[in-house]
């Protein structure tokens, strides 16, 4: 490409930042709401789920086997799947990001469950505790650390499939991203990839803080370190 | 379930399959670019993982490129690439290798740095060379956690090209990206599921061959270094850390 023939076309552009501000806003809050959206669901859907696994050993195979399924499909194909049914928009990028970030979170919980010490589980079936009881005052608690690692992990890959969504046309920073690559826009697909970083680091970031403030016994900082390497 | 009916109407379809832009073209296409780009990945990745684990650094390096490519959108890296200049699947191959990198990286790193310092002193003790000591006791045990690394790499790679598909590369997601485009569903169906079939197969033809590339002695376990410890009963502290299943043939539980 010669220069002297096309106009300037910048990577970085502040004016299009300025210019463009409430379309940045618009979809950078459309990506933010779908990330916070599907990683509640999933984690809501992956608790019961692990728990089932880790209190009935039998069905673990088979709840992580399917998840595994599903995670192997590519994103491009889950929405080309779900679409037919579930329709151009929100609902089905939805449906696909829960999907993916159900087998983190579930590998995680059970990971989490199943390191519970022996001797800690012990001690609270000696005190009497029952099965439901233990599992919600003992195992959880300490299977935060793997839990909160998990939910890193998953939100972090969400922010970055959120912008798959394009192929429906409700991909967030991902429609900028494509408008700009439509219209060989350097800026815009450079200002959205910056964001969709900032952004994942953000949302990396609370949760460490989040985890922090919920758990303030003293291995906390280690064990997630740990979990997540 | 009229789009079933049109999705099958379209796999019944001959001209979709052979020809321009068909289902045997473009599943060519997929594959090579699957191909070239874990080769890409793999030239990189491969000698700096065993020259880290081997030396036994670069733990945190790992975990650093990993976090940091999770982070990045493919579609960033497939439209930044496919604006600056390059054209077709070339945009493609670069961008998924750059994808494929992690897993080879951090698998070999991990495969080579958690071989058992024990029996790399035994080998050291029997005079083996440095280089010696890594094509014959390291990289044979450090051979299931690489192959799975390959196998991570491979199937993430064909999940990813047919994005390619919405900057112009040519795989199977060209049938979705063009039956949504068509606003014809039935397209949209059947390119789903020959994308996701793809990649199941991939996966499942992988896992048999990652099995048969695993060393018979290190079949019994999916994760070499630990069951290979409990065998020999290394005492309790290292059964207490292991996370899953072991509790229950733990001699003091």
């Amino acid at each position: 490409m010669l220069r002297a023939d096309s106009p300037p076309n910048p990577w970085f552009s502040w004016q299009y930042v300025e210019r463009n501000r409430d379309d940045i806003a618009t979809y950078l809050g459309q990506h933010v709401s779908l990330t916070l959206e599907a990683v509640v669901i999933a984690l809501v859907v992956a608790l019961p789920l692990a728990a089932l696994a880790h209190t009935r050993p039998r069905f673990a195979a088979p709840v992580l086997g399917t998840a595994g399924v599903l995670y192997t499909i590519p994103s491009l194909a889950l929405f080309a799947l779900l679409a037919p049914y579930t329709g151009i928009g929100r609902v089905t990028v939805l449906i696909g990001l829960v999907v993916y970030a159900l087998l983190v979170l579930i590998r995680n919980i059970l990971v989490g469950l199943q390191g519970v010490d022996p001797a800690v589980t012990d001690a609270a079936r000696g005190m009497g505790y029952g099965r439901a009881r233990m599992l919600v005052q003992v195992e959880l608690p300490q299977a935060l650390p793997s839990i909160v690692a998990g939910l890193r992990v998953a939100t972090v890959t969400t922010v970055a499939l959120v912008t798959v969504g394009v192929v429906v046309g409700y991909g967030g920073l991902g429609q900028l991203m494509f408008r700009g690559f439509r219209s060989n826009y350097h800026a815009e697909i450079m200002t959205a990839t910056i964001l969709c970083l900032v952004l994942a680091l953000v949302a990396d970031v609370a949760i460490v803080l989040l985890a922090k403030a919920v758990m303030p016994w003293s291995r906390s900082a280690r064990m997630l370190a740990e979990t997540s390497a | 379930m009229d789009i079933v009916n049109d999705a099958l109407t379209w796999f019944n379809d001959p001209l979709n399959w052979t020809g321009k832009n068909g289902v045997v073209e473009l599943t060519e296409a997929h594959l090579r670019v699957t191909l070239y780009a874990v080769l890409l990945a793999a030239v990189v990745a491969l000698p700096a993982g065993v020259w880290l684990g081997h030396a036994r650094r670069g733990g945190t390096l790992g975990v650093v490129v990993a976090n940091t490519t999770r982070a990045l959108p493919t579609l960033a890296l497939l439209t930044l690439f496919a604006s600056a200049g390059l054209f077709g699947n070339t945009a493609t191959v670069l961008a998924c290798a750059i994808f494929a990198v992690p897993p080879l990286l951090t698998n070999t790193v991990t495969g080579l740095g958690d071989v058992d310092r024990d029996v790399v002193d035994a080998a050291r003790g029997l005079g083996m060379s440095s280089g010696r000591r890594l094509r014959e006791v390291e990289l044979p045990l450090a051979v299931p956690l690489v192959a799975a690394g390959v196998r991570t790499a491979v199937v993430q790679v064909l999940a990813t090209v047919p994005l390619a598909a919405l900057v112009g590369g040519q795989s199977l997601g060209t049938i979705v990206v063009t039956g949504f485009a068509l606003q014809n569903y039935g397209q949209v169906l059947a390119g789903g599921i020959l994308v996701a079939g793809l990649c199941l197969i991939a996966e499942g033809v992988l896992a048999v061959a990652q099995h048969l590339l695993t060393p018979r002695g290190l079949r019994e376990s999916s994760t070499p270094s630990r069951g290979w410890r409990r065998q020999r009963g290394e005492p309790s502290a290292v059964a207490v850390g292991a996370p899953s299943g072991s509790n229950s043939s733990m001699p003091g539980a």
